[in-house]
C-alpha cells in the first residue's frame, strides 16, 4: 500500500486528527467553517414542487460540462461531423422547395419561397431535436440518475441547449439564401430574432419536462414523439406563409407557439410581413402554460425517479 | 468532536405495485383505469415494503464506519439516501461536509470521448470544479498510470485502464466524507488494493468514511465501528470485530454444539458419540472464533464394550467443502483397548491456521484396521464455526485486508538476510 500513511495501530489512535505525517502531496480540504457551510439536510420529498434556482445555479457547471459531452460526442460519432447541422436544414428544404414550392404552389406572400421555406425548417429542425434530446435525456442519462445526486432539471434543460448548436451552425444556409434573394432584414424587427428562439426553447422545454417524466414510468413517449414530429411542420407553417391562409385557420394554428415562432423568426430576418401580435400573445400564452405545466409535473416527480426508473 | 453525519428515524417504504407499473405500458395504465371505471373495482391497495425502518445512528467526524448485512438488508438503500439519489418516506439525515463516493466509480464515462474529456466529465459528475479539475488533472493520470493514452477515447481502453482511470478520478475528490458501496466486488485484485489503499489515506487525514460491504475481512481491519442491518433495520451496532462476530453467529446456521440421547447417539456395539461442541472464545459469540488464537473441538463419546484400542478423530473442511486436514489422537492411552465409560477428549486445533469463513467439522469415533481405518460412530458436517480476523495487524494477514485464498492461512516464520 505504498501511498498509505500511517500503520494501522498508530491510525486507530489518530482517528479525528489530521496526520501530519502522511506524506501524501495532497492537502487536505479546509475544514471548519467551510465544512459547516456545507450542511446537507435529507428528509422525506414535499408534496409541492420546488424551483429552487440557487441550486440549479451551483450545479450550472455540470449543466455546461453535460451539454459540451453531448455536443462532442455527436459530432465525434459521425464521419462528416458538424456538416450535418447543415447538411439536414439544406437537403430538407431543398424537398420542400420541390414539393411544396414548385408542384403544390404554397402561398409565400412577398417572400422568395426557398428562404421561406430554410426560415421555418431552422427552428422546427431545432425544435425536433431539442424534444428528442430533452424527453428521453433522463432515460439516455439513466447510469446517472441512479448513481448520483444533481438536480434532474438539468438533463432537459441540457436536452434543449445541445441542438442551439446545430441551429446556429446551419444559419449560413439562410445567409446564403438571403444574399442570393438579397432580403436583407432592415429595421428594428431584427433585435427581435432571439426572442422569437427563446419562446422555441420554452415551448420545447415545458414539454420536455412533461414528457421526460411521464417517459420515467412509461415508455411510450419514444413513440409518441415521432408521430407528432410528423404532423408539426404543418401545423406551424414551415412550407407556407401564415398569414396567407383564412385568418379562422390563423388563430387556430396560433395556438401552436411554433406558429408564432416561425412566423416572427422570419418576419425578423427575412422582412417578412409582420406576424398578427394577437396571435402571437396566445402562441406565448400557451408555451408559458405549457413550461409551467411541465415544470412542475418535473419537479413534483422527480424524487420518485431513481425509485421507478 | 463534532457529529458528520446524523441519521434520525431513517424510513424508505416502497409499494410493490409502484414497480409493477414501472416498466408498464401507458395502455396497461389506461386499461386498468377504465376497468375500475366500469366495473367499479375497488383500488387494491398496493403491497408494501419498507426497505429501511426507524435507522438511526450518528457518526462522528473522522470515524470509519462499517456498514454490513446481508443482501436485501436496506444497505444500499441506506446509502441511496445519503446520497441523495432516492428519497426517504420517514426521518430525516444530516450530513455536515462535502461529500464523495466511490459508489460511481466510472459513472457517466462516455466510451467515443477520450481519457482527458473523460477526467473533466467524471469529475463535473461527481462534483468537482473545472478549475479543481485543472490543478489536479497531472496528479490524476499520473496515479491511473494511462498517460500515454490519455488522448485517446476511452472505447479503445482495456477495461483494466479504464476502471484505474475512473478510480482516479473520484480518489481525487478530495471529499470529507467518503461513501464506498461494495468496491470490493468489481475490478482485479490490484484495484481493490488501490480502493483500500485510498480509504485507508483517507481515514488517516479523519475523513469520515461511510463503508458498505460483503467483505467482512476488510470491515474488521479498516473500520472502527460497525453496524449492522437486517430486514431494514439497525440490529447491531458497537466495535466493528464484535459486530461482525454477531452477524457471523447469527447466520452461520449448524450450530458449534451438538448432543445426543444415549438413544439416538450415532455409533455401533462398540462406541457412540454423544456430544460435539466447539468451545467458545471468551468475548465472541458462541462459534465465532478469533483467528489467532486455538479453538477446542470437544467430543463426548461413551465406549459400551472393551473390544478395539479407540481413538477419537476430526476432520475439517472449509466452506466450499475441500477438507483441510484430518486429525487424530495418537496418545499412548489409546494403544490399549478402551475400557467402557464416557470420555470427553479435546482437539485444539492451533491458532493461526485455518483461513477466514466458515470451518465444518466432522467426528469419528475410529480403530486401526490396516489399511484402513474403521468407523465406529461418525458423524458428519456435525458442527461448524466461523473464523474471524479482527483485523489488528497480527494476523497472517498482516496489514491487507483484500481477499485472501486457501484453506489454511498459517502464520509462518520468515526470515531474511541481505544478500
Amino acid at each position: 500500500m505504498g501511498r498509505t500513511g500511517a500503520p494501522l495501530e498508530e491510525r486507530r489512535t489518530a482517528v479525528g486528527a489530521v496526520d501530519v505525517s502522511d506524506p501524501s502531496p495532497r492537502e487536505p480540504t479546509p475544514r471548519g467553517g467551510d465544512a459547516a457551510n456545507r450542511v446537507t439536510v435529507i428528509r422525506p420529498a414535499s408534496r409541492l414542487p420546488r424551483l429552487d434556482l440557487g441550486e440549479l445555479w451551483h450545479y450550472r457547471e455540470l449543466l455546461w460540462t453535460l451539454v459540451w459531452r453531448d455536443v462532442a460526442v455527436r459530432y465525434k460519432q459521425t464521419f462528416l461531423g458538424v456538416a450535418w447541422a447543415i447538411l439536414v436544414p439544406a437537403f430538407t428544404a431543398l424537398v420542400y422547395v420541390i414539393v411544396f414550392g414548385k408542384f403544390a404552389n404554397f402561398p409565400a406572400g412577398s417572400t422568395p419561397y426557398p428562404s421561406l421555406v430554410v426560415a421555418g425548417v431552422l427552428p422546427m429542425q431545432y425544435f425536433a431535436s431539442a424534444l428528442s434530446l430533452a424527453s428521453l435525456s433522463l432515460l439516455s442519462n439513466l447510469p446517472l440518475v441512479t448513481k448520483v445526486y444533481f438536480p434532474r432539471t438539468l438533463l432537459p434543460l441540457g436536452g434543449v441547449c445541445v441542438p442551439l448548436v446545430d441551429f446556429v451552425v446551419g444559419l449560413p444556409v439562410l445567409l446564403f439564401l438571403i444574399w442570393k434573394y438579397d432580403t436583407w432584414p432592415s429595421g428594428w424587427e431584427t433585435l427581435t430574432a432571439p426572442l422569437f428562439i427563446l419562446l422555441a426553447v420554452v415551448t420545447v422545454l415545458g414539454i420536455s419536462f412533461l414528457l421526460a417524466a411521464v417517459n420515467v414510468r412509461y415508455r411510450d413517449v419514444r413513440y409518441m414523439i415521432p408521430v407528432f414530429l410528423q404532423v408539426l411542420p404543418l401545423l406551424s407553417g414551415v412550407m407556407f406563409a401564415v398569414d396567407q391562409i383564412p385568418v379562422k385557420w390563423q388563430w387556430i394554428l396560433s395556438f401552436n407557439p411554433m406558429t408564432s415562432v416561425i412566423a416572427g423568426w422570419r418576419w425578423a430576418v427575412l422582412d417578412a410581413a409582420q406576424p398578427n401580435m394577437g396571435q402571437v400573445a396566445v402562441g406565448v400564452t400557451v408555451a408559458v402554460v405549457l413550461f409551467v405545466v411541465g415544470l412542475a409535473t418535473f419537479r413534483s416527480s422527480e424524487p420518485g425517479f431513481a425509485d421507478t426508473i | 468532536m463534532s457529529i458528520a453525519i446524523e441519521v434520525d428515524s431513517l424510513s424508505k417504504r416502497y409499494r410493490l405495485g409502484e414497480y409493477q407499473a414501472a416498466y408498464g405500458t401507458l395502455r396497461e395504465t389506461l386499461v386498468h383505469a377504465g376497468r375500475r371505471i366500469m366495473r367499479k373495482e375497488h383500488h387494491r391497495p398496493a403491497s408494501e415494503v419498507w426497505a429501511l425502518r426507524d435507522v438511526s445512528f450518528e457518526v462522528p467526524e473522522g470515524q470509519v464506519l462499517g456498514v454490513i448485512g446481508r443482501n436485501g438488508a436496506g444497505k444500499s438503500t441506506l446509502l441511496k439516501i445519503l446520497t441523495r439519489i432516492a428519497f426517504p418516506t420517514e426521518g430525516r439525515a444530516e450530513i455536515r461536509g462535502r461529500v464523495g463516493s466511490l459508489l460511481e466509480v466510472g459513472t457517466g464515462f462516455n466510451q467515443e470521448l477520450t481519457g482527458r474529456e473523460n477526467v473533466y466529465l467524471n469529475g463535473a459528475i461527481l462534483g468537482m470544479k473545472r478549475r479543481e479539475i485543472e490543478q489536479r488533472f497531472d496528479d490524476i493520470v499520473e496515479f491511473s498510470g494511462v498517460e500515454k493514452f490519455i488522448d485517446t477515447p476511452v472505447k479503445r481502453y482495456s477495461s483494466g485502464m479504464y476502471v484505474r482511470l475512473a478510480f482516479a478520478v473520484a480518489a481525487h475528490l478530495e471529499p470529507e466524507i467518503l461513501f464506498v458501496d461494495e468496491v470490493l466486488s468489481v475490478g482485479d485484485a490490484e484495484f481493490q488494493r488501490r480502493c483500500l489503499g485510498r480509504m485507508e489515506e483517507l481515514a488517516n487525514t479523519g475523513r469520515t468514511v461511510l463503508f458498505v460491504s460483503h467483505a467482512l475481512p476488510a470491515v474488521a481491519q479498516l473500520c472502527d465501528r460497525a453496524i449492522w442491518i437486517d430486514g431494514g433495520q439497525l440490529v447491531g451496532d458497537g466495535k466493528a470485530a464484535e459486530v461482525i462476530a454477531n452477524y457471523l453467529h447469527q447466520t452461520h446456521s449448524s450450530g458449534s454444539e451438538r448432543t445426543w440421547s444415549a438413544e439416538s447417539a450415532p455409533g455401533n456395539d462398540l462406541s457412540r458419540i454423544r456430544a460435539i461442541r466447539v468451545q467458545a472464545h471468551e468475548g465472541m459469540p458462541p462459534g465465532v472464533i478469533d483467528v489467532r488464537r486455538p479453538v477446542g473441538i470437544e467430543i463426548e463419546f461413551d465406549v459400551l464394550r472393551r473390544g478395539k484400542p479407540l481413538f477419537p478423530k476430526i476432520k475439517v473442511l472449509d466452506q466450499e467443502g475441500a477438507i483441510a486436514f484430518n486429525a487424530m489422537d495418537t496418545g499412548e492411552r489409546w494403544l490399549q483397548p478402551s475400557e467402557p465409560g464416557t470420555y470427553v477428549a479435546t482437539a485444539w486445533i492451533p491458532g493461526n491456521l485455518l483461513n477466514e469463513g466458515s470451518a465444518i467439522v466432522e467426528a469419528a469415533i475410529c480403530s486401526i484396521d490396516f489399511p484402513k481405518l474403521e468407523h465406529h460412530a461418525a458423524v458428519y458436517e456435525a458442527v461448524s464455526f466461523e473464523v474471524l480476523d479482527p483485523g489488528e495487524g497480527d494476523s497472517a494477514r498482516g496489514q491487507f485486508s483484500g481477499q485472501w485464498r486457501g484453506v489454511v492461512r498459517p502464520l509462518l516464520d520468515w526470515t531474511c538476510e541481505r544478500a
